[in-house]
């Protein structure tokens, strides 16, 4: 008897948690699958198909130290572009990346998009999250 | 019995076919027939149109004349260094072209850039270098500009032009020319499409095969 009320409750936290994770993993795989569409539109072109960026000239995307220590800066880079110059996988790029247009919940998408891919996990990145980075832009 | 010799003759018609079905790749531009006596026979050529002799600097600051061309199949494009829209990805395809034939000594990449006023010699040998691109199969020649466009749009067929309203400030095609040894345009493939530089790449090797007239 008491075997089976603590395999039910087990059985009740586990459909718990799942159906927490699966409505966060639907809303993930929202903004990832538009982020491909975002990605191959605008940012292609020059990162590469899989974020190998070219040579010497452009950075990959593939660097998930470097993502991470600019995760705040990257709706602004996105948004403004980036003139100065940055270290990624250990070698120094000093060309200049133009201006994204691109609305905030793009930007999510994007980045929930890149930061996933190519070798990186770092989950989602939600519109709110990219409007309270954006407006913390030093321009 | 009857059945069979046929088959037999079906499958011999179509080895045959097969065998004269060498590929040769078209000859592009303008052409006219010329008539002239050689040893007193009257003889009826065609002759077709040619790239015209230019003079350009390259990456390395060295002259360079359409003379250090001859003898050489090439491949031609034209862009700018702070090109932002299609040339990143006609420079990740041109790699693979690079990297198919840099050790091929009759085989050559001539990237015009249109900007001159920017592309400076300095400008373009950093380029060159942070494309991983040395020695000498891949020029970056800057010349007079007028002179290049009239190159791209008359001789090589790629339209180029300067525009204020474009992302960079110009325009340009991103085909990538294929010119046999006899400076005749012999394939024009998008740059941007990394299938049809695969056929670029399969056409050098056509047109290494073909046999140059003397």
């Amino acid at each position: 008897m008491k075997l089976k009320v603590i395999s039910g409750i087990c059985l009740l936290l586990v459909v718990l948690v799942w159906s927490c994770q699966s409505d966060e993993s639907i809303e993930f795989n929202r903004y990832y699958s538009s982020g491909i569409a975002v990605y191959q539109t605008h940012c292609q072109n020059c990162h590469g198909a899989n974020g190998e960026g070219l040579n010497g000239l452009i950075p990959p995307l593939t660097d998930s130290v470097v993502l991470k220590t600019y995760s705040i800066a990257l709706p602004c880079i996105i948004k403004n572009g980036l003139k100065q110059q940055i270290t990624v996988s250990g070698k120094l790029f000093d060309g200049e990346m133009p201006a994204v247009s691109l609305t905030p919940i793009e930007i999510a998408q994007v980045i929930t998009y890149v930061t996933n891919s190519f070798g990186n996990k770092r989950g989602l990145v939600t519109d709110d999250a990219v409007a309270a980075d954006l407006a913390k832009c030093a321009l | 019995m009857r059945k069979l010799a046929g088959g037999v003759l079906l499958i011999l018609l179509w080895s045959a076919c097969n065998l004269n079905n060498k590929k040769t790749l078209p000859i592009f531009g303008n052409r006219q027939a010329v008539t002239k006596t050689v040893n007193g026979q009257t003889v009826t050529d065609t002759v077709y149109q040619t790239i015209p002799a230019f003079k350009f600097v390259n990456q390395y600051g060295d002259s360079i004349s359409s003379k250090a061309l001859d003898g050489h199949i090439y491949v031609t494009d034209f862009f700018f260094t702070s090109c932002p829209s299609i040339c990143p990805i006609m420079q990740r395809n041109m790699l693979n072209v690079y990297n198919a034939f840099k050790d091929t000594a009759d085989v050559k990449i001539i990237s015009y850039t249109i900007d001159p006023r920017d592309d400076s010699v300095p400008v373009l040998k950093k380029y060159a270098d942070k494309l991983g691109i040395s020695g000498n199969s891949w020029w970056f020649l800057r010349g007079d500009k007028a002179t290049v466009y009239q190159l791209a749009e008359k001789s090589y067929l790629v339209g180029v032009s300067q525009d204020s309203t474009a992302a960079g400030g110009y325009v340009h095609q991103g085909y990538f020319v294929l010119i046999d040894k006899e400076k005749r345009v012999r394939g024009s493939y998008d740059g941007t499409d990394p299938k049809q530089v695969d056929q670029l790449i399969a056409d050098i090797k056509t047109l290494k095969a073909e046999p140059v007239k003397q």
